[in-house]
């Protein structure tokens, strides 16, 4: 294969944002505090232009930058996701910080950084862009989720999510070494070749190798918020401020899974009889705690960690069952639960007594009489989180069993079903606060256009997916089937 | 008929624009609700009319599909919008239709609070009964057999009496429960099969040891949707809890889903499974038959005693149903439709006297029929077809049954006729108790008999009860050939499984 050594032309999103992040930074530096709502609005139009220019751009498999970036078909999906879901996050934010006085104008580029480091994520097909992509996403975030600096819970979230998040990296690393030390290269073409060579059937793979695919794992099962790597999700989810614990539950998520199926798919492909074990058994832990641990929770964004840690565990049932079938049903989870979840931080961003923020579930009480259209939008995201048609989340659910199903891990659905069960009570009870209780400190009636706005667009998606759901569900598996050349 | 004109996907979704139509509804609260109460009976009266031309336009002594219509729509899964109906749904499409204006007009003065999201959530659910009758597709079946759960939720929930929450929550999570098995039954079978279309699905043959799991996890979800002994108990806490019209809908309609699918998916589909499995589903029928008629004898709620009296009555439709006989699923059927008629009616009748005392419990009523005597005159009727009485529907049906389940089982049969009996003991009880007797309370004294609004609510129930009664002909040649044909698929795969005993004895 003849690898041209720089090949600007399939970078060209990443490119674009990172200078046009550094001439916002530059911008903002010399005009100064007041400059946050232009930079804001300049790192949206920012995004969509990069999203513009990954259509543009999106094409055949191609490799580039002597073998450390590759842009194929996957890649352009998940970078979408990423966009959105970056753009969405920066538009849930400005009504927060401007209530909360967080108008800096560092928190959107950070949160454009941390864009350019997802889609290198996404797009590494080498273990030192990986690892470099991974740290300038974690390192933006470990920044934003201790934003505001004068609140002890935002500042103690940032700093565990620091350390925690050194620990994952640094097994991470360490698991690097010992792959590229049994093979020799950190590219996952040649990764994969020599596993190849090594993983034939009924033998024993070298444990060397298996060890550093199990220190992989963890590493990236930490980032992907699975347990049992997942005690850090609730304590950062409901210390960092709002609009950051939403960016976290929808962007990095649907980066680190998307780089999770990369690494196991390409260079760790000849060895799916290993990984699937280990993966069997992070996805049946996360939808347990997912599941059972919510049932406590009595904060609105703790529970929301849950949930999320949960959504990880049938996403990664699909990629247990592997295939074109399997990682299409992952593509497709993963942009079904951004809309939920856009929708349902959007409410929670909303929810203010008298001018303050609040979080607690019990806030929620009677709010389908005081704000009808927003309890009935919340109301949809929770029975779609839960798996009930005919509402999108059924269909993402509906997927990634249908590929576990085929590639006969019945168990594995028969406990993902289970815990959908178990999970539907927390939903349920949400929309039982809603609906049954009568109201106690009624909700502001206000709410910003920009919120009510992205909860619509996100509910509507919800309720109506299923009337058209061909586009997106062809382009999840064309997505799929890119990785499977 | 004119073929081309999708009258299944019409008397599907007609309720959802209506529901579309009262969400738009705006002004001030007085307005809003007498606008909502409006649109909705008028929708669903149209539904109605529309869903007659099934009735007339069906064709008889054909067990093919009828009115079919079928378009893409999971692209390259083969998974599709696939509708139709044979004899077994048509009249299930029917009932649900022919229930649902009557219920919202027991919501009428009923109903005060929050009116617009209460007729939403009855359009809604209308829209996914009839389309789940209607449901040739696996997928689109199970979508539409779940997502009756959240309109019945909310029903439930939020217009519900003092322990709703309990009830919605019980209600929605046993339901769950028992369906997401079902899901990976489905999911499997469409691995198998490589098809999620129900008619094709029925001619696949699975194999011996596939059926038991599949049989099994189907039956998980239809035992508690009928429910069945043991997993009943979510049906009496969410009939008394549920508003008038919910519980109507609840045991007119929501019920006969379980049946349905043995019907649909159990026997034609799994047809050594559901042979093998026969003594369990003749127990647990017999267990449901005579123990909750038991139950039913002591309660001191009306509704409660009227829930235990469903649960019975599906006891016999089950037992029917697994009798494999002609006479067996015959009557299964009728008494399906005879049962969605009068428990919908005896909960109506429930209603009325709870909207003038609002109490439930049967000690507080008494000597009814001295001020009440049209009413006392309905509540009988009634009475007498949940009894099965000659001359009312509820006699068919379980003659019918009885006839087929001693074609199969002496025992069985034995057994399912002391239900017989005690029906007829709890439902006189009840009506001694509550009509008859002194009139001793003061409110008592006061109640008025039907409104002329109740009566229209009655009027074609009576109809219906004793037309089925009195001249069933009409009724059992609808399914008659759908039902030749599942017998005689299930006696193919009964024939070989009882000559392999015979072998082994040899």
């Amino acid at each position: 294969m003849n690898v041209p050594a720089l090949s600007f032309g399939i970078a060209l999103p990443e490119l674009f944002l990172a200078v046009s992040a550094l001439g916002l930074l530059l911008y903002g530096a010399i005009a100064g505090e007041g400059s946050y709502r232009r930079v804001a609005g300049l790192s949206i139009a920012a995004l969509a232009c990069a999203a513009v220019l990954l259509f543009a751009g999106a094409g055949p498999r191609s490799v580039g930058f002597s073998g450390l970036f590759v842009s194929d078909g996957f890649g352009t999906f998940m970078k979408a996701l990423v966009l959105l879901g970056a753009g969405l996050g920066l538009v849930l934010s400005l009504d927060h910080n401007r209530r909360e006085d967080m108008e800096r104008f560092e928190f959107p580029i950070l949160v454009v950084f941390a864009t350019i480091g997802m889609m290198l994520m996404i797009s590494a097909s080498d273990l030192m862009s990986l690892y470099l992509g991974l740290e300038l996403q974690s390192l933006s975030l470990y920044v934003i989720a201790a934003f505001r600096r004068d609140s002890v819970k935002s500042t103690e979230a940032g700093l565990k999510y620091f350390v925690l998040g050194a620990l994952s990296s640094g097994m991470l690393l360490y698991g690097a070494s010992l792959v590229y030390g049994f093979v020799g290269s950190t590219g996952f073409e040649a990764i994969g070749k020599a596993l190849a060579a090594v993983a034939r059937p009924g033998e024993q793979a070298p444990l060397g190798i298996l060890f550093g695919l199990v220190f992989v794992l963890a590493g990236l099962a930490f980032k992907v918020s699975a347990a049992p790597f997942h005690m850090w999700t609730p304590d950062v989810y409901e210390g960092a401020p709002t609009p950051v614990t939403a960016f976290f539950a929808i962007a990095p998520k649907v980066a680190a899974t998307a780089l999770l199926v990369r690494v196991l798919v390409e260079p760790f492909g000849p060895l799916a009889a290993q990984w699937q074990q280990i993966v069997w058994f992070v996805a049946v832990l996360s939808m347990a705690v997912g599941a059972f641990a919510a049932i406590w929770q009595t904060n609105l964004k703790r529970l929301m960690a849950y949930s999320s840690i949960g959504h990880v565990g049938y996403a990664l049932v699909g990629v247990v069952a592997g295939g074109k079938a399997g990682i299409g049903a992952v593509a497709l989870y993963l942009a079904i639960y951004l809309f939920m979840n856009v929708a349902v931080f959007a409410v929670i961003l909303s929810m203010r007594v008298q001018g303050r923020a609040a979080e607690r579930i019990d806030d929620l009480a009677g709010l389908s009489t005081t704000h009808p259209l927003m309890a009935a939008g919340l109301a949809a995201s929770m029975f779609a989180m839960a798996g009930i048609p005919p509402l999108a989340g059924f269909f993402s659910k509906f997927y990634v069993f249908e590929a576990a199903v085929r590639s006969g891990f019945y168990v594995l659905a028969v406990v993902g079903v289970l815990t959908s069960v178990f999970g539907a009570f927390y939903y349920l009870r949400i929309v039982k606060i809603m609906y049954f209780d009568d109201v106690r400190e009624a909700l502001d009636a206000r709410v910003a256009p920009s919120l009510s706005g992205v909860l619509a667009v996100g509910s509507l998606f919800t309720m109506f997916f299923f009337v058209m759901p061909g586009p997106l569900v062809r382009a999840a598996h064309a997505a799929a089937a890119s990785l499977f050349p | 008929m004119n073929e081309s004109w999708p009258i299944l996907s019409l008397v599907t979704f007609l309720p959802l624009v209506g529901a579309a139509l009262v969400f738009f509804v705006r002004g001030d609260a007085e307005t809003v609700a007498r606008n909502a109460r409006w649109v909705a009976l008028w929708t669903t009266l149209a539904t109605f009319v529309v869903s007659l031309s099934l009735w007339t336009g069906f064709e008889r002594g054909t067990a093919a599909f009828q009115f079919v219509e079928r378009a893409e729509w999971f692209p390259g899964t083969g998974i599709a919008y696939h509708m139709g109906v044979d004899g077994i749904s048509v009249l299930f499409v029917l009932l649900s239709t022919f229930l649902m204006p009557i219920c919202i007009l027991a919501s009428w003065e009923a109903i005060e609070h929050r009116v617009k999201e209460y007729m939403i959530a009855f359009l809604v659910l209308e829209t996914m009964m009839v389309g789940m009758f209607c449901a040739l597709d696996t997928v689109l079946f199970y979508i539409f057999f779940e997502a009756v759960l959240i309109p019945m939720f909310m029903i439930i929930g939020v217009w519900g009496g003092a322990r709703r929450v309990y009830s919605a929550f019980k209600f929605f999570l046993y339901t769950l429960a028992g369906s997401v098995l079902m899901l990976v039954a489905l999911l499997y079978m469409y691995g198998e099969a490589g098809t999620t279309d129900i008619t094709r699905l029925m001619g696949h043959g699975f194999g011996r040891q596939a059926q038991t799991w599949l049989w099994l996890a189907f039956f998980a979800s239809f035992a508690v949707k009928v429910p069945m002994w043991p997993v009943h108990t979510w049906l009496p806490d969410a009939h008394v809890e549920a508003p008038t019209a919910g519980s109507v809908i609840l045991a007119g309609v929501l019920l006969k889903m379980g049946a349905y699918g043995f019907l649909r998916f159990s026997l034609p589909m799994l047809p050594d499974a559901s042979v093998a499995f026969t003594p369990l589903v003749y127990t647990l029928s017999i267990v449901a038959i005579v123990y909750t008629s038991l139950v039913a004898l002591v309660q001191q709620d009306m509704k409660k005693l009227i829930a235990y009296s469903s649960v019975a009555h599906m006891g016999f439709v089950t037992l029917g149903i697994f009798t494999g006989t002609r006479q067996g699923i015959d009557g299964a059927l009728f008494q399906m439709l005879s049962h969605g008629v009068v428990s919908g009616a005896l909960f109506l009748c429930v209603g009325v006297v709870y909207d003038r005392l609002h109490t439930r419990e049967i000690a507080r009523y008494g000597g009814l029929v001295e001020r009440m005597p049209r009413y006392a005159a309905v509540f009988m009727l009634f009475t007498m077809g949940s009894v099965g009485l000659p001359g009312t529907s509820g006699f068919v049906g379980e003659f019918l049954v009885l006839a087929g389940a001693f074609q199969a089982s002496t025992w069985a049969a034995a057994f399912a006729a002391l239900g017989v009996i005690l029906g007829a003991a709890y439902m006189l009880y009840l009506y001694r108790r509550v009509i008859f007797g002194k009139l001793e309370r003061a409110d008592l004294r006061d109640m008025v008999d039907l409104s002329r609004r109740e009566i229209a609510l009655f009027l074609p129930l009576v109809a219906v009860v004793l037309w089925m009664g009195i001249q069933p002909k009409p009724v059992l040649d609808v399914f008659s050939a759908s039902v030749d044909q599942l017998v005689a698929r299930y006696q193919q795969a009964s024939i070989p499984a009882a000559s392999r005993v015979a072998s082994l004895a040899d």
